[in-house]
């Protein structure tokens, strides 16, 4: 297989650097960026490029086109929402949280509120959000390899876990900011540089239409190997080679085994696989059509914008990275930097979305639409360029699985070796985990070797959805939490507590519903598919009502945490002796979560 | 400046102040003075807080509402005016030249508004406490 060489090549390279950094750039790396941290000089640039290296994951660099291609106008919320998300984070947390000195969100809870069991709730809310988000990248990384090279889909999964997991367990790049910032510039330059020529290809083909009043056709005749057995729809009748054979396929379903192979006319309508409802040109481009079967599109837009604009602010690997700011005005400063790098990002994924329809549109015969923006060279453009593109575009992708998954990672067992693992029983003894070196390589390993089981058992969903119902978790029970915490007096302990238990507990029941495949159709299919705009609400009301029938255990320093969070920094405020202590707990885990074990 | 004895067998040398002209630090009057009320949250230093904390949130309620009309009244723009759904500006369709593309700069022109009147807050803040 001379085709899969390069972008396997692709791979190793990008795989070899990061692990080449976990292992022989580890010194170099963690006393960078302690120096950078201590003497908080990182530049609101680097700072920007890094959060920029670490937020966008396989949902966006794969998933968003994916879901462009199928679901047309609409799935262009998706981009929209993953940057206004960061606008939302901007007026409402940026500066203050990192006033608060909190590392994680259960830090931010305990230094507002001061509650240990709190701090646990949060803990446990952190380790759900992120394995929700990590199993995507490794289904991502599946498929990326798969669509590439034909491995199969468990190689790339197991690849990038067992990568990730050791390079974190290890010592890990989480700290590294310009790693993470060379992420940023390698997966947007890994994006552009095909799209130009992919757009000087549609041109050069005389500009065929992309919107026109026809399903997708195939443009030329077209061999499609099924990867895995499928259903799909037959809308017009055609007469194909399948497996060698001629046979005419009549309207209808059809079901398609694994390692079938169908040759299909020039100009043949292509079979749509069977959840997904064909859409013409016109309708695809509409916003609201409901193009690849959406029930109640207008409903769905809204609960999408509301996920995804209040759930960036809830998401793990989101707040840990405001800590590197010097203070609040660089916070500000370096969360309206990576809005422009975002925003920069985020143009193209649309493009290979539509370009999709019209290169490669068997994608939405096999299902595999998530790889559309690594089929697209080979198929749109002749000659060497393709498979260069092609191997260009795959390690851009790997970068993105995995900084993303270290930052998940990192995170996550961070929190699980800080505030979830048996903590010491009093004499001392090696047994202890929590908060050690030892619990942090444990909640690692755990959290890896568990999402990786997740990602080889779980259906696989399109990524970008998954990924927004971790986005629709976050919202229903970090967004109320902080947005209360810094801008309320009022909130206390039993209210954040119950506002988190309802959102979360309603927002997971409907994500499980939703994965399971348990509810579907009609209204209930609806709500329960994009949750946040009820959760999100009933998790609010329920946090403010709450906290004002328990008024009287609103904590009693909450007026200089309040002068903590807002006041500017030119003030020159020395910070209460018991604050100074919540500061050490905070700093503890700031601690456990960069410790390095070597 | 220190004045050297007047000789080997004079008086012991003067003891004088030494002291510098810090014009950056934080005058503090005699007296209570708001930076101390605010350390210590008494009456005042609580109405202070209140003050600055309500202006940002005034600021980013303001600028959310923004965002709401524009961004979060498209859906139900598209939705009772179909026209705009199809309508082509500038070779593109109306709904994916302003949600592929005008979008991102929208947001960045927004967060540098909010970050200069965010920053004026703080500003009048600072002013007001050393002021006082």
């Amino acid at each position: 297989m001379t085709d899969a060489l390069l972008p396997l090549l692709a791979v190793a390279l990008v795989v070899s650097a990061t692990v080449g950094i976990g292992i022989y750039g580890l010194r170099l790396a963690r006393t960078t960026s302690d120096f950078l941290v201590a003497s908080r000089s990182v530049s609101p640039l680097w700072n920007a490029s890094a959060i920029g290296g670490e937020y966008l994951s396989a949902a966006s660099f794969l998933g968003v086109a994916g879901l462009v291609m199928v679901y047309g106008a609409d799935a262009l919320w998706y981009p929209v929402g993953f940057v206004a998300g960061y606008f939302v984070l901007l007026l409402l947390v940026a500066a203050p949280l990192r006033r608060s000195g909190a590392y994680t969100v259960p830090d931010f809870a305990e230094v507002r509120l001061g509650s240990q069991a709190l701090r646990r709730l949060c803990a446990f809310a952190v380790v759900a959000i992120g394995m929700m988000y990590l199993v995507p990248q490794l289904h991502g990384a599946g498929l990326a390899l798969r669509a590439t090279t034909g491995a199969p889909v468990e190689a790339g999964a197991v690849l990038v876990a067992v990568v990730v997991t050791l390079n974190v367990a290890g010592g890990g790049m989480r700290s590294a900011t310009f790693v993470q910032a060379f992420q940023y510039w390698l997966k947007i330059t890994a994006l552009a540089v095909p799209a130009v020529f992919l757009l000087l290809a549609w041109q050069a083909d005389g500009r065929p239409e992309l919107a026109g009043p026809t399903a997708p056709e195939f443009a030329a005749a077209t061999t499609v190997e099924i990867d895995s057995a499928v259903r799909v729809v037959v809308d017009e009748p055609v007469q194909v080679t399948l497996d060698g054979a001629v046979r005419r396929l009549e309207p209808g379903p059809l079901a398609l085994r694994t390692g079938s192979t169908i040759v299909f006319p020039a100009g043949a309508s292509v079979p749509h696989v069977e959840a997904l409802t064909p859409s013409t040109g016109s309708s695809w481009v509409r916003p609201l059509s409901g193009a690849g079967g959406v029930e109640h599109p207008l409903y769905a837009t809204y609960a999408l914008v509301l996920a995804t604009f209040l759930g960036t602010m809830g998401l793990p690997h989101v707040l840990v990275r405001f800590y590197t700011n010097p203070d609040g005005r660089a916070a500000r400063r370096t969360t309206l930097i990576v809005l422009v790098l975002l925003g920069a990002f985020y143009v193209l994924p649309a493009l290979y979305g539509a370009l999709g329809r019209l290169y490669v549109p068997e994608l939405l015969l096999t299902g595999g639409t998530d790889a559309v923006v690594l089929s697209l060279p080979v198929a749109a453009l002749s000659g060497p360029a393709g498979p260069l593109l092609q191997a260009l575009l795959v390690a851009g992708a790997f970068a993105a699985f995995l900084s993303a998954s270290s930052g998940l990672l990192v995170t996550t067992a961070g929190v699980l070796a800080q505030d979830l693992l048996p903590a010491s029983r009093g004499d001392g003894s090696s047994s202890q985990l929590r908060g050690t070196v030892r619990g942090f390589r444990l909640g690692a390993t755990l959290t890896g070797a568990l999402s990786l089981a997740v990602a080889l058992s779980a259906s696989a969903l399109p990524l970008t959805q998954v990924v927004g119902l971790a986005f629709a978790i976050a919202a229903s029970t970090f967004c109320p939490l902080l947005v209360l915490g810094i801008w309320w007096r009022g909130l206390t302990v039993a209210g954040a507590a119950s506002g988190l238990l309802v959102g979360g507990g309603l927002s997971a029941t409907a994500v499980a519903l939703t994965v399971t495949g348990t509810a579907s159709g009609g209204w209930p299919g609806a709500l329960l598919a994009q949750p946040a705009a009820w959760t999100v609400p009933a998790a609010f009301l329920v946090m403010v009502v709450v906290s004002l029938l328990t008024r009287a255990t609103v904590p009693a320093d909450v007026g200089r945490t309040m002068l903590v969070l807002h006041a500017p920094e030119a003030l020159g405020l020395r910070l209460g002796d018991d604050r100074s202590s919540r500061e050490q707990t905070a700093q503890r885990s700031r601690r456990a979560g960069r410790r390095n074990p070597r | 400046m220190i004045t050297p004895g007047s000789g080997p067998t004079g008086d012991p040398p003067r003891r004088v102040t030494v002291t510098s002209p810090r014009t950056s630090a934080v005058r503090r009057p005699p007296g209570r003075s708001a930076l101390r009320a605010l350390d210590e949250q008494d009456h005042v230093g609580e109405l202070l807080v209140r003050s600055l904390v309500r202006a940002q949130l005034l600021l980013a309620l303001r600028l959310l509402a923004v965002l709401a009309v524009l961004l979060g009244g498209l859906p139900l723009l598209f939705a009772v005016a179909p026209v705009t759904r199809d309508v082509q500006v500038l070779g593109l369709p109306f709904p994916w030249l302003v949600l592929g593309v005008l979008v991102y700069p929208a947001m960045v022109v927004g967060g540098l508004v909010y970050l200069r009147l965010a920053e004026r807050n703080e500003r009048d803040f600072t002013e007001l406490v050393e002021r006082s």
